[in-house]
């Protein structure tokens, strides 16, 4: 039992691993995307979009095998699993987290952004100082959201062999005969997500200093 | 001296001409009025000077400098440098939520102007203190009354300087009985001599304290000349009529 809790641990670290490593790259990536979607520009556009509607519109688990195996097929070349995982989860996650700072850029009224203009602001001060911050209060929520399935997501790194929490408690339960090691995970992501959603919880407070 | 000129300025959306063939000047240290029905064009002019909109066809000059000519603007530098001598206050204000009101009045000082810290502050406390609103620097704008918000912006406005203050409607967005202490600010302002340009309904107030009136309908300019005068004997048919559904409606 205490064996098998410290490989759970261990898988947890995996997963851990998996979901911060892809807020990481995932987060920032979604920026330069929303605004991309947002473009003026149909060269800019409508790439964009297309990204969007494949990586919302086919599953994670087979984006995840695509990353591992398509370098395989086309060229022979293998690579670290992990990286691959980091990869697909990325690119996955970016393309939500873009819509969602999309919507949330949008919501700004235009008054904002007149303002900022009649008092001079550069473009760039205008997203970044005055914009961008409404953007993150506003879009906290939603983006909780995200991240907690987020967390849950990180099981199907196992896809490609990957040994993060699930996997580990799968081949933990298929030793013993037992689906207590199932459960066991199961709690394990709840800890983690409970969390997430203390943190987003804290940020929101922290945040509610205006309206 | 002029401080802005407007020449033949015009301005479409599509087939809809909003402004047509506008010309009026406003000198330093002079109030002038805009009033009109709703509708007429009035704020979409003054969205056009203040490069808000662009214009479709015109001339505009700002303190020497032309920043439309024939309908073609100048570069991005000269424009800029040119609308700094601009201000503008917003019908509904226009604040950021997220800065305090002395950081709404700071920010751009800083950013744009690059004056010191401590000096925007200074700044910024003195205006607060002219505005009546000395105790609320470190307040945020969700926690004052619309009238308190108006100040604040006026007093954003005046941070920067600007050689004339822009007014699209400043107390269109207030309760009635907050109205007065807006107006009573902008007369203020107007006894100090500073350069202004009002879209407003409230004639009582413009008869009093501006200048010079002009009166819009259709988006062109019916009538203009000294305020009280505009409004007390009006010469044109449709700024009889104007004024008359305006005194009608109990609002002069």
């Amino acid at each position: 039992m205490v064996k098998m809790l410290g490989a759970m641990l261990e898988g947890s670290l995996v997963s851990l691993e998996i979901f911060l490593l892809t807020l990481v790259f995932a987060l920032p990536l979604a920026l330069p995307v929303a605004l991309g979607r947002m473009s003026a520009s149909r060269l800019v556009r409508v790439p964009v979009n297309l990204y969007i509607l494949v990586m919302r519109g086919t599953p994670l688990i087979l984006q995840i095998l695509f990353v591992y195996f398509a370098p395989y097929y086309l060229f022979e070349a293998s690579y670290d699993r992990f990286t691959a995982v980091i990869v697909a989860f990325t690119v996955n996650y970016a393309a939500y987290f873009a819509e969602i700072y999309r919507g949330g850029i949008q919501s700004i009224p235009k008054g904002q952004y007149e303002a900022a203009k009649v008092l001079g602001f550069t473009r760039a001060d205008t997203f970044f100082r005055i914009v961008l911050p409404q953007v993150v209060k506003r879009i906290l929520p939603a983006s909780a959201n995200e991240v907690i399935t987020l967390v849950k997501d990180t099981a199907l790194a196992q896809t490609i062999g990957v040994a993060e929490l699930f996997r580990v408690a799968q081949n933990a339960s298929a030793r013993q005969f037992s689906t207590t090691p199932i459960f066991i995970a199961g709690v394990f992501y709840f800890v983690m997500n409970w969390a997430v959603s203390e943190a987003f919880l804290r940020a929101e407070r922290k945040l509610a200093y205006y309206s | 001296m002029d401080v802005v000129t407007v020449e033949h300025l015009s301005k479409s959306f599509g087939d809809l001409r909003v402004i047509s063939d506008i010309s009026f000047s406003v000198h330093q240290g002079e109030v002038l009025a805009i009033i009109g029905p709703s509708g007429s064009g009035k704020s979409t002019l003054l969205r056009a000077v203040t490069h808000l909109e662009t214009a479709t066809r015109g001339t505009i000059t700002i303190c020497g400098t032309r920043i439309l000519d024939g309908g073609v603007y100048a570069d991005a530098a000269t424009l800029r440098s040119a609308l700094l001598k601009l201000g503008l206050v917003f019908q509904d204000f226009n604040l950021f939520p997220h800065f305090s009101v002395l950081r709404n009045i700071t920010e751009a000082q800083v950013r744009v102007l690059r004056r010191g810290k401590a000096e925007a502050r200074e700044r910024a406390l003195a205006l607060l203190e002219k505005m009546g609103l000395a105790g609320k620097a470190s307040a945020y704008p969700c926690e004052l009354s619309g009238g308190q918000k108006q100040r604040v912006s006026i007093a954003r406005a005046l941070a920067l300087d600007p050689q004339v203050l822009f007014f699209d409607e400043p107390t269109s967005a207030l309760d009635p009985e907050l109205t007065g202490e807006i107006l009573k600010v902008m007369r203020t302002l107007a006894a100090e001599k500073m350069t202004m340009v009002v879209v407003t309904h409230e004639m009582g107030f413009a008869r009093d304290v501006a200048d010079r009136a002009m009166l819009m309908d259709g988006g062109v300019v019916v009538e203009e000349g000294p305020a009280r005068e505009l409004i007390d004997n009006p010469r044109n048919e449709r700024t009889r009529a104007f004024l008359k559904r305006f005194s009608e409606s109990g609002r002069t």
